[in-house]
């Protein structure tokens, strides 16, 4: 693969028809490149380069651990035949039966708690939360019992666990649809939180939350379901939870994760264009958070606007500013400044846009950074 | 549904008279063992109330008065069943071979679980949280029809699920989630409602306008109220339930009307909200008394029940010797088993709280 491809494939920028630039091609990444594989035992299978949506890589990662592990089964309302409201799990009832894709009742807490129970019987349940704002009956759940359940027993069980849980605004739904309530869980001692920001990564981090034994809250940002990307389906990359630079820059830092990576990205070619080079750090995992690369970037910039979808108070970004505040004071050459959405519940959808942080907001940031 | 009168005859009403087959075909052993374990159940409690009231327990959570439903229930389960308590069935752990010292460690705050259910007969943890074990449980038993581990026709290996929660616990979502999850993916489990009449202060009245044992109906499952201080009804309905349940016929739901005699736990006063008539009237239809009776008519030793009576208060002295001996954990049980894989908040945290300890003159433990 060329050097362009992969930079573009970190960066989850790359456009539907430029993936097949790569050195696999068009060929490799459809059924045809798949069988060739399979016709020749001797060598590595390799399977190349997809271009596939976010919603679609995740129904690979999906089918890539129901094949590779029967212990997995996935749980969730409406995921059997019409594949979820998403489509996320379409066909995969289908092809893995209904004893591995269940139709659920239609109850959050219900679906966790015995997802805990099957876990103690040696499941790896995959549970689907519909939206956003339906994951509060299973709060409960999560947070008294899930996230205690291996400290209870003394390590002696774990809890492969994973709740997919759709997230975040800009599809212009209904209240209770677009929210981003992902401090509460990495508030929470004993959950692992993550969040892609690309088709590629979604592909590997679903397969990789669902191998770890802790329970990981999967937010997928709804909508990056359906922009299309590069998928590299033999190398994962980095760690599930690692963060990393996806594009290089030298005056200020922007961090962020899931849908806000596409607004940061968006924000740094406007402000290349004025002459500000932004250096884009994709967060990834909101517990643990690797602030290792974070903390490299902000040693070279001094400045760090953090942005995200959540209401600003006591949130992840809340966070990042703190502990970057206390680890790299020196580097600092200006306030570590947040951009959120407002402590408000999420408006009526037709004002999103003043709502949401836009690459204009994170520039207005920018700029307070760069007046100190 | 009752076998036993609170006079103590074997008398079964109408719905329960073909429960008594399963009775008649238990030997000496099993029906003295009945009285062993409700004597053994009612003296720990004792013991855990005396020790609470020394400050060696931060709580005590008494069973007294309800020893029959737990004693009859569990006896009914086998070995390769499973078992999800509530937090009062510390007779239940006992006869699936719990050492109560685990009990009494969790209550003087120095675990947070206490035992492996894999070594004490498939017993699990006590859950506090009102009601989350009964999703617990009914996961598991998903899992077990999953597993085509039950309905094969072999009784050694076929399993369900029994779960223990209480009358306050009916009205929590979870409880009514858990019997909506049974009965769709037909668990082979049981439901097993201990009805003592009081969640803390309010009476199950406030609970429930119609009788709970008619709860299961409306879920499309087997409902039974049967007599929860007559062990006789409580062994064989629960064994029933279960040879059905690991038959592959699907979960069934029980009350089991009982009293707590005592307080709700060591911090409650029940002479706030409740009457000396009624703690009398339910005195009358103790669960010991009447089996006593029973046993006595049936030809049972004056030597029987002074060992069942000695075996109880060595096992008291016991479990209350070696709780006073208890030594609180280490501090690295606060970030041990948070999570099953390594975690850098874990790590940076336990090598900070090390430091900061050891930094006092002389250093810290």
């Amino acid at each position: 693969m060329s050097t362009d491809t992969e930079e573009q494939l970190r960066a989850g920028a790359i456009e539907p028809d430029a993936a097949n630039v790569g050195e696999a091609g068009p060929d490799a990444a459809g059924p045809a490149g798949v069988a060739a594989a399979a016709d020749a035992p001797d060598a590595p299978a390799v399977k190349g380069v997809q271009t596939l949506s976010m919603a679609k890589a995740i129904t690979a990662g999906l089918r890539e651990a129901l094949r590779g592990d029967d212990r997995v089964l996935l749980m969730g309302e409406d995921i059997g035949p019409l594949g979820g409201v998403f489509r996320v799990t379409e066909g995969l009832q289908a092809e893995f039966g209904e004893h591995r894709v269940l139709d659920s009742p239609l109850a959050e807490s219900g679906i966790v708690g015995t997802a805990i129970g099957l876990a103690m019987r040696g499941y790896r349940p995959v549970l689907e939360i519909q939206f956003d704002g339906f994951i509060f009956p299973a709060f409960d759940q999560i947070t008294t019992q899930l996230s205690r359940m291996t400290l209870r027993h003394e390590g002696r069980i774990s809890m492969p666990i994973v709740i997919r849980v759709p997230y975040g605004g800009h599809i212009g739904s209904i209240e209770h649809h677009q929210e981003s309530p992902e401090a509460y869980f990495a508030h929470t001692p004993g959950l692992r939180v993550v969040s892609p920001s690309s088709p590629h990564d979604a592909y590997w981090m679903i397969q990789e939350a669902i191998a770890s034994n802790d329970p990981v809250i999967f937010f997928e940002p709804k909508s990056r379901y359906w922009p299309k990307g590069p998928v590299d389906l033999d190398h994962s990359g980095v760690p599930l939870h690692s963060s990393r630079v996806i594009r290089s820059g030298t005056d200020v830092t922007v961090v962020g994760h899931g849908a806000m990576i596409s607004t940061l990205l968006q924000a740094a070619d406007i402000a290349a264009g004025e002459g500000t080079s932004l250096e884009v750090v994709d967060l990834r995992s909101l517990s643990p958070i690797d602030y290792g690369p974070l903390l490299e970037s902000v040693h070279r910039t001094g400045r760090l606007v953090v942005a995200q979808e959540a209401y600003g108070s006591v949130s992840v970004g809340s966070e990042i500013a703190a502990t970057v505040a206390e680890r790299a004071f020196y580097a600092l050459e200006a306030p570590v400044l947040r951009v959120s959405s407002f402590d408000t519940p999420f408006p009526p959808a037709a004002l999103e846009t003043e709502y949401l942080p836009s690459p204009d907001r994170v520039l207005e940031a920018v700029d307070r950074a760069l007046a100190y | 549904m009752q076998l036993l009168t609170p006079q103590g005859e074997l008398r079964p009403s109408p719905e329960a008279e073909a429960y008594l087959p399963l009775i008649e075909a238990l030997g000496d052993d099993a029906l003295e063992q009945f009285y062993r374990d409700m004597t053994v159940s009612r003296r720990i409690d004792v013991t855990g109330a005396n020790l609470q009231r020394q400050g060696q327990l931060a709580l005590w959570v008494p069973s007294l008065g309800q020893e029959a439903a737990q004693v009859g229930s569990a006896r009914a389960a086998r070995p390769q069943d499973h078992i999800f308590p509530s937090y009062r069935e510390h007779i239940a752990g006992m006869i699936r071979g719990l050492d109560p010292v685990r009990i009494f460690a969790l209550l003087r705050g120095a675990t947070l679980g206490g035992w492996n259910p894999d070594e004490v007969g498939n017993f699990h943890l006590y859950t506090l949280v009102l009601a989350s074990q009964t999703l617990h449980s009914t996961g598991y038993a998903m899992g077990i029809r999953f597993d085509g581990a039950c309905g094969t026709g072999d009784p050694e290996t076929d399993a369900a699920v029994l779960v223990y929660y209480g009358d306050g616990a009916t009205s929590q979502g979870d409880a009514s989630e858990a019997l909506v999850f049974a009965s769709s993916y037909q668990t082979p489990q049981v439901f097993f409602v201990q009805n003592n009449q009081w969640a803390i202060s309010v009476p199950v009245s406030r609970q429930s306008r119609s009788p709970l044992g008619l709860r299961g109906g409306g879920f499309g499952m087997p409902s039974l109220r049967i007599d929860g201080n007559d062990v006789l009804v409580s062994y064989a309905a629960s064994r029933v339930a279960l040879e059905e349940a690991r038959a592959g016929e699907g979960p069934t739901f029980i009350e089991a009307l009982t009293y707590r005699m005592g307080a709700h736990t060591t911090a409650d006063d029940p002479t706030k909200y409740r009457t000396d008539d009624e703690v009398g009237y339910w005195a009358e239809r103790d669960p010991i008394s009447r089996y006593r009776t029973w046993l006595e008519s049936r030809g049972a030793s004056a030597e029987f029940f002074a060992s069942a009576d000695e075996e109880a208060a060595d096992v008291a002295s016991d479990v209350r010797k070696r709780a006073l001996e208890l030594t609180a954990p280490t501090r690295e049980k606060i970030f041990e088993h948070v999570y099953s894989e390594a975690h850098p908040l874990m790590v940076e945290q336990a090598a900070w709280l090390d430091a900061y300890e050891n930094g006092f003159e002389g250093g810290a433990a």
